[in-house]
């Protein structure tokens, strides 16, 4: 007889159950070598069975003990549901099945708030999915050809003048420059975004680093990559690789030791510097690095010990976007001689309005682009309250940024690039059409990229475990051990290939509506389902 | 779909040789409205062409609203021309009850104003006269600007022209520059002031087919000029991009094209002009212009240019002789007026490419 206990954990109060076979079980124990969670264990359990073994029927009852493999009931060493067991055993004798009774949310709390990596779970809802390209080009104004005619897919990053201040002589009925303008590059309107060394493996971020340079170099579409807040390797940034990295500075300024002192060996310039403000998965927060993922290498990087690494929240010493302009932009734009494009991220928020507005009307032309992260962007940790209750939607925020702009004649001077959940139903060019429609210049993405090179997190609760140097693909963990598990070369042309794809069908959303450049701004093209979406975005409702 | 077509000529002629040219092309417009604009006139206008015309189709009360307008801004009538109609039955028309063709002198205190002023007072006067005249549903004003009338109607153009006695030549109303089309908007509601050819401050466009870029350039050209307005059209933006481009930023017309179809950006990296093309190409994005399209244009200067959009998906050709030189959608228009023109110089422009006609007829094209 066993006792009940009221407060000792089951199975079933846990998120995942795991569904074992024991008939189809060898016993070679793949599944609980692969499990970095430790939910499952090799045990005896005690059968109480009927055989028969004789060529005529001679049953008879039998206590025996056998090997079996068998879930904990523990709250810390739960499964994620990251099917890691499903994916190696040869004979289909076990996989993690969604438990709809969970009480784990309730019961986590025993150390403190919930911490978890991935994306919100509670509110992905897609405003993107009742949003279609509902304005076909057909008759006099011809669709184009996506595959024979030629496009321009081309995204400005960098302060843009208006055109009455550009510095223009007329001599000989030709125009040339009176003097330096703001540097601008026309990059590919898909940032590959900040993830670091140290959130991701540098295995996974060599990775995408990896199919940056291959997409520029043998694709020709110039992508660029966030570094992530956590610096760089030294030789990437001594190499020709540098100009397709944007460098990014949050506020615990990881990794700018290295970046300052490698600055005189770097033979060309980066691509951008992004100043990292908030992030849209948990806004208002600092970045976060769980001492479990400090790693040696992660500590050269960032020049710390293995300690965890909060950033702060803000920025320390600026106390206002006027500060902001002054301090950190001039002073970046400066590292760099004016020639790189200072940019500058925040958080999607009720307030994005006032601060892009601010951006725009700073007399020194400064900010070379306004990335706005909404609520439905990964992380590699936070807090579960941040993730699930903090942020905001990013499709609208976005659109009243373009027409704040529009309204005083500004749009496009500072490029408006939209990340958080971008291609969170696998289709970003969709994604990033419509958001390019609404008033974006391009998008950025991580989460994808991640989910390209092999992560199982999602936003129904899978994994997500990003925050425990424990992911079981290698992706989000210093552990080498775990970090084998990744094929690098593999991860990079999965990316490789979803970018070409991508490219292929941002070409068949301009054909149907006859543009052969990025139809930023043209509202006009979309159409929405639902009524409020519509009026909120200024586009036609259909029904 | 559109036709447009325009004659530039060392002798004067009349508009019913801008309707030869554009009647053979008919089958592809559908004969829905007449529109023209008149430059470099001569007859009755011969003495005026240093003061403003105003052309204008209103009601009685109209024509007494714009009087007393005038008169109150102290503008002081020189001479008018009132067709006298044709009312003949049976012709399709929905005409106005007045069309009213005035010159007026400046008023005294503008003697010494700048060219600038005097250009910005006209445009000022016109915006009021329209909005007077659009608030109480009494009318159109079209052109208030020296040496340029304007006329526009509904209806067939064969009887517009029977109206308004456009078949008999009887030399008091003719012009060097002649810019027509045959049809009324087809895209969204028929308006007066949606057909082309559109004028702003000496500047005449006129364009055959769609903007798709419409809503950003509109956007964009709001906050640009107090001009800007109306937007009945797509193609008006092409209009108010000239203007900005030439009258506003006071750039060359060489650069024009540059601004509403941009070379691609590999191209424009391997010229040595780089920096003004990309810093033109991104200050102006929102001017860009994608969608078929073909534009005939009138410069201050008086001469006249044509182009197309990037990937010449609508057609145009250029052709003459010494004394004329005509621009049409279709040959078949050149055909008509142009028997026997010297066809192998014919010029049918590239996607790439601007033809320009200046007063001596001499044609230049380059390719932007």
């Amino acid at each position: 007889m066993e006792t009940v206990r009221t407060q000792d954990i089951g199975i079933n109060d846990l998120n995942w159950k795991i569904e074992y076979n024991q008939e189809r079980c060898t016993m070679c124990g793949s599944c609980v070598a692969s499990c970095t969670f430790n939910a499952i264990e090799p045990t005896m359990s005690r059968r109480s069975i009927t055989v028969s073994k004789g060529a005529q029927p001679d049953p008879k009852h039998k206590q025996i003990t056998i090997p079996v493999i068998k879930q904990k009931a523990s709250l810390t060493e739960a499964c994620v549901g990251c099917g890691m067991c499903e994916k190696v055993c040869p004979n289909n004798a076990i996989r993690p099945v969604r438990n709809g009774d969970t009480r784990k949310t309730l019961l986590s709390r025993d150390n403190g708030p919930i911490k978890r990596g991935g994306r919100t779970n509670l509110n992905a809802q897609r405003t993107f999915d009742s949003i279609i390209v509902g304005r076909i080009s057909q008759m006099t104004d011809p669709s184009l050809d996506s595959q024979r005619h030629t496009f321009d897919i081309r995204a400005p990053f960098g302060r843009v003048l208006s055109p009455h201040e550009l510095p223009f002589n007329l001599k000989n009925g030709k125009l040339s420059l009176a003097k330096k303008t703001p540097p601008v590059n026309w990059i590919y309107p898909l940032i590959f975004s900040d993830m670091s060394i140290g959130a991701l493996s540098t295995r996974a971020w060599e990775s995408v680093a990896m199919a940056t340079a291959y997409l520029n170099e043998k694709c020709g579409l110039p992508v660029r990559m966030s570094s992530g807040e956590g610096g760089m390797p030294v030789k990437l940034m001594e190499s020709e690789s540098l100009q397709y990295m944007i460098l990014q500075i949050a506020s615990g300024h990881f990794g700018w030791n290295r970046i300052i002192q490698a600055m005189p060996k770097m033979k060309v310039d980066p691509a951008g510097v992004l100043i990292k403000i908030g992030q849209g998965a948990k806004p208002g927060d600092g970045g976060l690095l769980p001492a479990a993922k400090v790693a040696e290498h992660v500590q050269a990087i960032r020049g710390v010990p293995k300690a965890t690494l909060s950033s702060p929240p803000n920025h320390q010493g600026l106390y206002s976007i006027e500060e902001s302009v002054q301090k950190m932009h001039l002073s970046l734009n400066a590292a760099f001689g004016f020639r790189v494009p200072v940019a500058i991220k925040c958080a999607a928020s009720a307030t994005s309005v006032s601060v892009y507005n601010n951006l725009l009307r700073d007399p020194y032309k400064i900010c070379g682009g306004f990335f706005l992260d909404g609520i439905q962007g990964g992380t590699g940790a936070a807090n579960e309250i941040s993730l699930d209750h903090t942020g905001h939607p990013v499709v609208s925020k976005l659109r009243e940024c373009y027409l704040a702009a529009v309204k005083q004649g500004l749009q496009g001077q500072i490029p408006l690039y939209a990340g958080g959940g971008i291609g969170m139903t696998g289709n970003a060019a969709a994604d990033a059409f419509k958001m390019i429609c609404l008033g974006a210049n391009g998008v950025f993405c991580g989460k994808l990229l991640i989910q390209l090179l092999g992560c199982v997190g999602n936003e129904q609760g899978r994994c997500n475990s990003c925050n425990t140097g424990k992911c079981p693909t290698g992706i989000c963990t210093q552990d080498p051990r775990l970090v084998k598990r990744l094929d690098v070369d593999r991860g990079a042309q999965k990316i490789v290939d979803y970018v070409l794809a991508f490219d292929q069908e941002l070409r068949k959303l301009m054909a149907p509506i006859g543009n052969s450049s990025l139809p930023v701004g043209r509202s006009d093209a979309l159409v929405s389902t639902d009524k409020a979406i519509a009026d909120k975005l200024g586009i036609q409702y259909v029904c | 779909m559109c036709r447009i077509g325009s004659i530039k000529s060392k002798v004067p002629v009349h508009p019913s040789k801008a309707l030869h040219l554009m009647l053979p092309q008919q089958e592809g417009h559908d004969n829905s409205g007449f529109a023209m604009v008149m430059q470099d006139l001569y007859g009755i206008f011969s003495n005026y062409k240093d003061k403003p015309l105003l052309s204008l189709a209103c009601t009685q009360r109209g024509a007494e609203l714009v009087e007393d307008f005038m008169d109150s801004h102290n503008f002081v009538q020189l001479a008018e021309w009132i067709p006298v109609p044709n009312k003949q039955p049976g012709l399709d028309i929905q005409a106005m009850p007045y069309y009213i063709f005035r010159n007026y002198d400046y008023p005294e205190h503008y003697n010494e104003k700048t060219q600038t002023e005097r250009e910005t007072l006209l445009l000022d006067i016109r915006l009021a006269l329209r909005k007077l005249l659009e608030d109480q549903g009494e009318g159109f004003v079209y052109s208030f600007w020296p040496d340029v009338l304007t006329l526009k109607e509904i209806g067939d153009p064969r009887d517009i022209a029977t109206y308004f006695r456009l078949w008999d030549d009887n030399g008091c109303l003719v012009a060097k520059s002649i810019v027509a089309q045959c049809r009324q908007n087809t895209n969204y509601d028929i308006v007066r002031y949606a057909a082309h050819p559109f004028f702003l401050q000496g500047y005449t466009l006129c364009a055959n087919g769609e903007n798709t870029f419409y809503t950003k350039n509109k956007e964009f050209q709001k906050s640009l000029h107090h001009g800007y307005i109306g937007f009945e059209s797509d193609s008006q933006n092409f209009l108010y991009t000239l203007h900005y481009v030439l009258h506003e930023l006071k750039w060359p017309i060489e650069y024009y094209k540059h601004v509403i179809t941009p070379l691609p950006f590999a191209e424009i990296e391997a010229r040595e002009d780089k920096e003004v093309l990309q810093a033109i190409r991104q200050s102006l994005a929102h001017l860009e212009i994608n969608g078929p399209n073909t534009i005939i244009a009138v410069l201050p200067s008086g001469e006249m240019i044509t182009c197309c959009d990037s990937k010449k998906l609508r057609p145009v050709v250029v052709g003459g002789d010494d004394t004329v030189i005509a621009i049409s959608s279709e040959v078949c228009g050149l055909n008509e007026i142009l028997p026997n023109r010297d066809m192998s110089k014919d010029i049918y422009p590239n996607e790439r490419e601007v033809v320009v006609i200046n007063n001596d007829l001499e044609v230049q094209r380059w390719k932007q």
